[in-house]
């Protein structure tokens, strides 16, 4: 684990721009290069539908995507991802027209206090993508990253067959 | 941001009985429903807090020169800074707001500091000066009471002894034995937050994720010295609770940076804070002694239990009575002499966790079920259902049960379920340690266990228990609309849709709005000991019933099912706010426990089928099937929730999920140290609801909850018992505890 604190001697390194594309709009922003993408988005974007369940890497509340590939936000650097097309929850779907993965978690209650929520949709919505909802064996085997203190998982992987066109 | 959270609709209808969607579900899969780490306000500085590195230590003196020369730090305060008591808790009021003089566990309040940023705060916290000096931690849980003591009333927080029946009573066969369970850790994903924002009036206004309002308010008003009126506080979106929020954490700390500073104030506990930052499930030492006939009926059950309450006491008086007047599960019992104690150590504070109490007996009474079963050469399942209470049972207190209690019917169901078969594919996704691809099949060996138990649904021991609902109607665009307003806190148990379930039918009303939880309304107690539907529901119900009062006053006398409501309202508004109480209880009598000192009685029944990887240790729930009487199931959907959540929560406690600590100190703070079951970990569920209505309680409705969070863990641990012929006492069970290495 690393611990990311400025030195003692008050030597904080100089912030940077970056730019990332950030679900379909343009965004540029100067921060620290110890910042994380995390943190960037919920912070300076005022995106924040990923969630900070652990800042480790552990719990998966933060996943979003980056070129549509599942990423914990909390676990890289927002400069790291310079140039990159970043999703997350609220680039999903909108009010009036949910994504059909959003739809199914709601059809299928797959939540309960809906912390885990965001990251589940969104790693829903990737790995549907990815091939990987050919059964629930294989939907839970893929979803593994994304922790529910809540145990709503039965409702979670019904709402991920139904979204990718399984038996719901 | 709006810090207020949005008000609840839905165009989904549906009255009790059916499964509509949670009216806060489209906000949730958008990412918009606002969680109290969510909140935003223009102004705000954070808060952080300074924490004792030491599980017991005297504080020789504290220097804050250094750290309010950061620049950027607002503040830094400390015990002298409390405007009001710096003693605060549930029960019993022995925990410093800020430490004064001493420290009792690793992690506890020391100082705060207000900043414009949390990396400044952290700063200005290192350069915090505190000299402590170290004392001898006391952490065993059997001698605490006659250890140093911590507090100045000594070490034991609270004896409750029954004493039922003959004390001297022998048996054909009789079985003993000590089991201990670990320290098991809420591990809400959404940590401790909040933001506190200083009003015109001198007041404050607290936007925070809890579970019971107005026991905050009365504890935040005493420690900042107000009236109750300047503490205002409203439920922002709370990522699960499960106990863990019924005590303070930052609410305190927060206004008192936000007072000091005159800045709205954001605190969030990131996860190694709030493993410090809340309290945890008792861990427990569990001595019993059960004699029963040669038949299998019991004769008498014996047992000693110490809970460890940890430095603060919390909830701990409340758990002891839990686990003393719960402590022989749901059996009929002539004979019962039980001695239950809760203590203080320098571990840490321990208060509610879902079960509370009823979870550390049910792991000890089910597992010398099982060993009297075998004792007799029973099958386990016939010595429970030869000893299954009834309604009209009595209780180890006297209580006579007066709604139903279908022990044996539950067990006979999950028995009578059929076995998953035996996996023949190598799919290592079904193996002990998955795809970890420990084993391809070699040393699994499966089990099969049962367990039943027993819990009290709603507040106990004459605890004046209420819940306030105001419902109003009005026409807005030719529409009938009602409105439901309460301070009962929604933590994702799905309340606001049984609300708004309730409303519809009781009004007939399709479009209900559920207005923020705030305590701008009276009490709605709290969202614990599986009470909210059966307590705000009754009082949902009840503010329902008083409108419909009204408008049939308004209506004259005619039949309101042949008014139509939008013409008789017109422009007027009917609004009414009801108190209710369910029925009273009685404390229990100090010498003896006797008295009927609770509401009501759930009971869930689990058969846990698990494979063991007998050389490595690892287990695999194959599957864990459930009963369950909820009495009346208004909203199916969530009842399976619930069964689902806690049965997994007691699958954490069985096999994986303990705060391991060593003189006092946390070792494992953290997710990757911390396990808590994952989608792979959940097994099937095969899931039978009964629904036995309780005529004492609204709609015949049983708390579901927690039920299903007391059986899960001892039939799990008793389908390894199965699997290895290990005794295995101790839960969680880890894999050294079955390879003996
Ligand atoms: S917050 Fe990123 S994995 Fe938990
Ligand atoms: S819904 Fe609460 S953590 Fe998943």
């Amino acid at each position: 684990m690393i611990e990311v604190v400025p030195s003692e001697g008050g030597v904080v390194p100089a912030a940077v721009e970056v730019g990332l594309v950030v679900n379909g709009e343009a965004r540029r922003l100067v921060v620290e290069p110890r910042v994380t993408l995390l943190d960037a988005l919920r912070e300076r974007l005022g995106l924040t539908g990923a969630k900070k369940g652990c800042d480790h890497g552990e719990c998966g509340a933060c996943t979003v995507l980056v070129d549509d590939r599942r990423i914990y936000s909390c676990t890289t650097l927002a400069v790291m991802q310079e140039g990159r097309r970043v999703t997350t929850v609220e680039g999903l779907g909108t009010p009036e027209s949910p994504h059909p993965v959003q739809a199914a978690f709601v059809e299928h209650d797959g939540m309960q206090c809906g912390m885990c929520t965001p990251g589940q949709v969104v790693s829903a919505v990737a790995l549907i993508a990815e091939g990987h909802a050919g059964s629930e064996d294989e939907i839970r085997e893929w979803m593994s990253g994304n922790l529910c203190r809540c145990a709503a998982y039965p409702g979670i992987v019904a709402a991920v067959r139904a979204a990718a066109g399984g038996a719901s | 941001m709006s810090l207020t959270p949005a008000e609840l609709t839905s165009s989904v209808t549906g009255g009790i009985g059916t499964s509509p969607q949670r009216p806060d579900g489209n906000l949730k899969v958008r990412g918009e429903f606002a969680y109290a780490s969510d909140l935003w306000h223009e102004d705000m500085i954070w808060g952080s807090t300074l924490r004792s590195p030491h599980p017991y230590a005297r504080i020789v003196s504290i220097d804050l020169t250094e750290a309010l020369e950061v620049p950027g730090v607002y503040a830094v305060l400390t015990h002298e800074d409390v405007p009001g008591a710096n003693l605060y808790g549930l029960e019993h009021k022995d925990q410093p707001v800020l430490a004064v003089d001493v420290v009792r566990y690793q992690g506890e309040a020391v100082a705060l500091v207000g900043a414009d940023h949390p990396e400044t705060a952290t700063r200005a916290m290192k350069r915090i000066k505190v000299e402590y000096e170290v004392l001898e931690p006391v952490v065993d849980m059997e001698t605490a009471a006659d250890d140093t003591p911590l507090h100045p009333g000594g070490n034991l927080v609270r004896h409750v002894p029954i004493r039922r029946g003959g004390q001297a009573p022998t048996a054909d066969v009789v079985v003993t034995g000590r089991y201990e369970v670990g320290m098991q850790d809420q591990a809400f994903l959404g940590p401790e937050s909040g933001l506190a924002v200083p009003a015109e009036d001198g007041g404050v206004d607290l936007y925070i994720a809890t579970q019971w309002l107005h026991v905050d308010q009365g504890q935040v008003a005493s420690a900042l010295g107000m009236p109750l009126d300047k503490v205002r506080l409203t439920l922002s979106g709370v990522g699960g609770a499960f106990g863990g929020r019924e005590d303070l954490s930052m609410q305190v700390h927060a206004c008192m940076l936000a007072l000091h500073t005159r800045k709205p104030v954001k605190m969030v506990y990131n996860r190694e804070e709030s493993f410090y930052g809340h309290v945890h499930r008792h861990p427990a030492v569990l001595h019993y002694e059960h004699g029963a006939t040669n038949d299998g009926k019991l004769v008498y059950v014996k047992a000693r239990i110490f809970l460890d309450g940890g430095a603060y006491a919390s909830s701990t008086g409340a758990v002891v009575a839990n686990a003393a007047t719960l402590g022989v599960g749901p059996y009929e019992v002539d004979n019962v002499t039980i001695d239950c104690y809760g203590v203080y150590t320098n571990n840490p504070p321990c208060g509610a966790m879902r079960g509370f109490g009823a979870v550390q007996a049910g792991f000890a009474y089910e597992s010398q079920m099982d060993k009297l079963a075998d004792a007799l050469g029973m099958d386990p399942v016939d010595v429970r259902i030869a000893n299954a209470m009834t309604e009209g049972s009595v209780m180890p207190t006297g209580q006579v049960v007066d709604s139903a209690a279908p022990v044996a019917q539950l067990l006979k169901l999950v028995k009578d379920k059929p076995l998953p078969p035996v996996s023949t594919t190598l799919d290592l996704r079904s193996m002990p340690g998955g795809v970890s691809n420990t084993t391809h099949g070699e040393g699994v060996v499966r089990g099969i266990g049962y367990a039943v138990g027993i819990k009290n649904v709603c507040f106990s021991e004459g605890y004046d228990d209420y819940s306030t609902a105001r419902v109003r109607v009005q026409v807005i665009n030719g529409e009938l609309v009602a409105l439901a307003h309460t301070a009962a806190c929604e933590v994702g148990q799905g309340l606001v849709t049984i609300m708004q379930q309730i409303v519809r039918t009781e009004l007939g009303v399709q479009r209900v709005t559920i207005l923020p939880m705030d305590t701008s309304i009276g009490n709605g107690g709290s969202t614990s000991a599986s009470r909210q539907t059966y307590v705000t529901g009754g009082a949902v119900k009840a503010a329902c019933a008083a409108v419909r009062d009204k408008l049939a006053k308004l209506a004259g006398g005619r039949d309101l099912s042949e008014v139509d409501l939008v013409e008789l309202l017109g422009d007027d508004v009917v609004d009414e706010t009801v108190e209710w109480r369910h029925r009273a209880t009685e404390p229990l009598d100090p010498e003896t426990g006797q008295g009927n000192a609770h509401v009501q009685y759930g009971f869930a029944a689990h058969r846990a089928v698990v494979d063991v990887d007998v050389e490595l240790g690892l287990v695999k729930v194959v599957e864990l099937d459930c009963a369950q009487d909820v009495g009346n199931a208004l909203n199916p959907q969530a009842v399976l929730g619930q069964i689902q959540g806690g049965s997994a929560q007691g699958l954490g406690l069985a096999v994986m999920e303990e705060i391991q600590t060593s003189g006092g100190k946390v070792r494992n703070p953290s997710f990757t140290d911390y396990l808590i079951p994952t989608v792979l970990d959940m097994p099937p569920m095969s899931i039978d609801v009964l629904e036995l209505a309780d005529p004492n309680a609204p709609y015949g409705v049983r708390g579901v909850g927690e039920p299903p969070t007391i059986s899960s863990t001892p039939a799990i641990v008793a389908a390894i018992r199965a699997a290895t012929g290990l005794a295995l006492t101790r839960v969680p069970v880890r894999p050294e505890h079955i390879t003996g290495t």
